[in-house]
């Protein structure tokens, strides 16, 4: 398979968690795409506006041309990504924290209101302000890996560890919390649960796993404009979770990757991307309400699949029932 | 002071535009406690179904290109048709994106995903027939009416003018038919509660149906309105006002009619008094204001406060 095709593949993965993290509470964020636009317009600023996060090789010359330099080899360091990612999760967290802690103890309609401003308000400023270039955008960002490979390997170590992080969250409190919230806020409420904290956890960490995504996505796309973190592409991740289901993280990450691949595979559907889209969350809600991956099929799985890979995606017991 | 008075008049004809959108939010949020968003691509429907029923052409780059209507209605005719064909159209949404979820009881949040859904199908599907060109209509559509009026040394596009009585009409008969008839008291009553509104006899489901027709009728002559008044810069042109409107609606309070056209007011106005160099901006307004109201009045200026039953 063609590389370029994986890396989209596996970024599509990446944002299917971030979309279903609050979704496994309850709660409908459609910030995925703001998020990932602030990680992606802080990596594109930095590399390009920052000579020192370049290393020796753009060191002394000026910004733009240390872009260009880096963006012809695979020459950006390593470091400098890794800060980017950490500095873009920071921000990223902050403000989900800040936005949570407003609407968090609202019912659960205003998160998703609020969600949809917030990816507005971010498309207008960065529209209008000049360092983020525009409508146009910035160009020449610094590669790090020579070859679309490199971004492969990078995601799917990234993909691994944030699967593994919800793996883990499934088995422990906050996990369990998450799933008793999704079935009855008020009952997890009155079990002594502190739902409105719990689900800022999740949005927070859908907060950093979009803008950490973002990050990689401005490095491997070369360039960056307001138009990556449109409602667009809400509707694009959220198609993802719907699809995979999302019951468990295997659904999200699932529904990631065949829906990023399958307009690619199909050319001829490339017009009709987003009705395909729009088709599968209309109708998904009541044909599959769980989605392809079920954690009924995930049972029925476990008694054909090896034991080491019979954990996967339990770890959220007590939920047979739709 | 004379260019006030003109900001005002600009900023309130965009304001009750905003307040017509909410309140199809409105009437749907109050029978089903959840939003629509598919509103937004059926006024943009209704902004496209007016610009072909006054005998505009269908642009190059659509599967229909060059189609144009064998007859040509006056725009007075034209706005109330593609107001019936967005009722008709909105009726279709809720088929299909709320009714099977209604029967199955299931959670309020899969309404938001299946009617995100309906509105993306309907936005892409303009685009593929229409293209994704922007159209006006022509000047002429309001007949024998000047272009401008001059009300006390403040210039008045008529095309402000119409959608202001417009609009004004539209709620008033809507907050008579509410509060003062058998229909508008079912509705009440099936918003309060469905279950104790069917056995008192009211057919719930043709009550919410009713108000998708409503909502749709809204905001089809919405659509109409202001592809009027500003042209139809293509099939994206609603979803952008219906972002806004929610901003309104939260502004106003959800579920709330008054606060939905106050709300509308308010925005409008303060979008106009926005300064050129800053005009970019503008479209986060709506936006700014949502979350000063989440931080300080959760429920909105005139919202009532909703008693949570356990």
């Amino acid at each position: 398979m063609d590389a370029t095709l994986l890396v989209q593949m596996l970024l599509g993965a990446l944002l299917g968690l971030s979309v279903y993290l609050p979704l496994a509470c309850g709660q409908l964020s459609l910030a995925t795409p703001g998020f990932y636009a602030i990680g992606g317009t802080l990596a594109a600023l930095l590399s390009t506006r920052v000579p020192a996060l370049a290393g020796a090789g753009g060191a002394g010359a000026t910004a733009a041309v240390a872009g260009a330099e880096a963006a012809a080899g695979g020459s950006y360091p390593l470091p400098s990504l890794l800060l980017e990612m950490v500095l873009a999760a920071v921000l990223c967290g902050l403000l989900a924290l800040a936005i949570g802690a407003v609407v968090l103890r609202l019912r659960g309609i205003y998160l998703t209101i609020a969600t949809i401003a917030l990816v507005e308000i971010l498309r207008v400023v960065s529209l209008n302000l000049e360092i983020t270039g525009g409508a146009v955008g910035i160009f020449a960002i610094p590669q790090p890996f020579a070859d679309p490979a490199g971004y492969a390997a990078f995601c799917f170590l990234l993909l691994v560890a944030v699967c593994w992080l919800c793996q883990r969250l499934a088995a422990t409190r906050p996990g369990l919390a998450m799933a008793a919230i999704r079935d009855d806020a008020i009952a997890a409420a009155s079990l002594g649960v502190d739902t409105e904290r719990v689900k800022r956890l999740a949005f927070v960490l859908s907060a950093l796993v979009a803008g950490v995504s973002g990050v990689v996505a401005a490095h491997f796309l070369n360039a960056w404009n307001p138009r990556l973190g449109n409602f667009d592409a809400s509707i694009t991740s959220l198609a993802f979770v719907v699809f995979g289901g999302s019951r468990t993280w295997i659904g999200p990450v699932v529904g990631g990757l065949a829906l990023t691949a399958l307009p690619e595979l199909l050319r001829p559907v490339g017009d009709l991307r987003l009705i395909v889209f729009g088709l599968v969350i209309l109708l998904g809600p009541s044909l599959f309400p769980q989605g392809l991956i079920t954690p009924a099929l995930l049972q029925r799985l476990a008694r054909i699949l090896p034991a080491p890979l019979r954990r996967l995606g339990h770890g959220q017991p007590g939920e047979g029932a739709p | 002071m004379q260019t006030l008075l003109q900001i005002l008049v600009n900023g309130i004809s965009t304001g009750v535009v905003y307040g017509l959108f909410a309140l199809g939010y409105t009437l749907v949020f109050s029978v089903l406690g959840v939003i629509n968003f598919a509103h937004g691509a059926v006024f943009t429907l209704g902004a496209y179904l007016t610009y072909l029923l006054v005998g505009g052409a269908v642009g190059s780059n659509g599967l229909l290109a060059g189609l144009q209507l064998p007859f040509a209605l006056p725009f007075w005719a034209a706005l109330p048709v593609a107001g019936v064909g967005t009722a008709l159209v909105s009726l279709a949404v809720e088929a299909t994106a709320f009714r099977p979820l209604r029967r199955h009881q299931a959670e309020p949040l899969l309404y938001l995903i299946t009617s995100l859904g309906a509105g993306v199908i309907l936005v892409n599907l303009l685009q593929l027939l229409l293209g994704a060109e922007g159209y006006s209509l022509p000047t002429t559509a309001l007949g024998s009416l000047p272009v401008t009026l001059a009300v006390g040394g403040v210039q008045v596009r008529t095309v402000q003018l119409v959608l202001l009585v417009v609009s004004a009409l539209v709620l008033a008969l809507l907050s008579l038919w509410l509060e003062g008839s058998r229909g508008g008291k079912a509705l009440q009553a099936v918003s309060e509660d469905a279950t104790t509104a069917r056995l008192l006899g009211i057919n719930s489901d043709a009550m919410v149906r009713l108000c998708f027709a409503v909502s749709g009728f809204l905001a089809g002559i919405a659509g109409g309105l202001v592809g009027l008044s500003l042209s139809i810069t293509g099939p994206y042109f609603g979803i952008n006002y219906g972002l806004k409107a929610l901003g309104v609606l939260v502004l106003g309070g959800l579920g709330s009619v008054g606060g939905a056209v106050l709300a509308g007011l308010i925005v409008g106005t303060a979008e106009a008094l926005v300064p050129g160099e800053w005009s970019g901006y503008k479209d986060a307004i709506a936006y700014a204001f949502l979350f000063a109201v989440l931080l300080l009045r959760p429920t909105g200026l005139l919202g009532r406060v909703s008693i949570t039953k356990v």
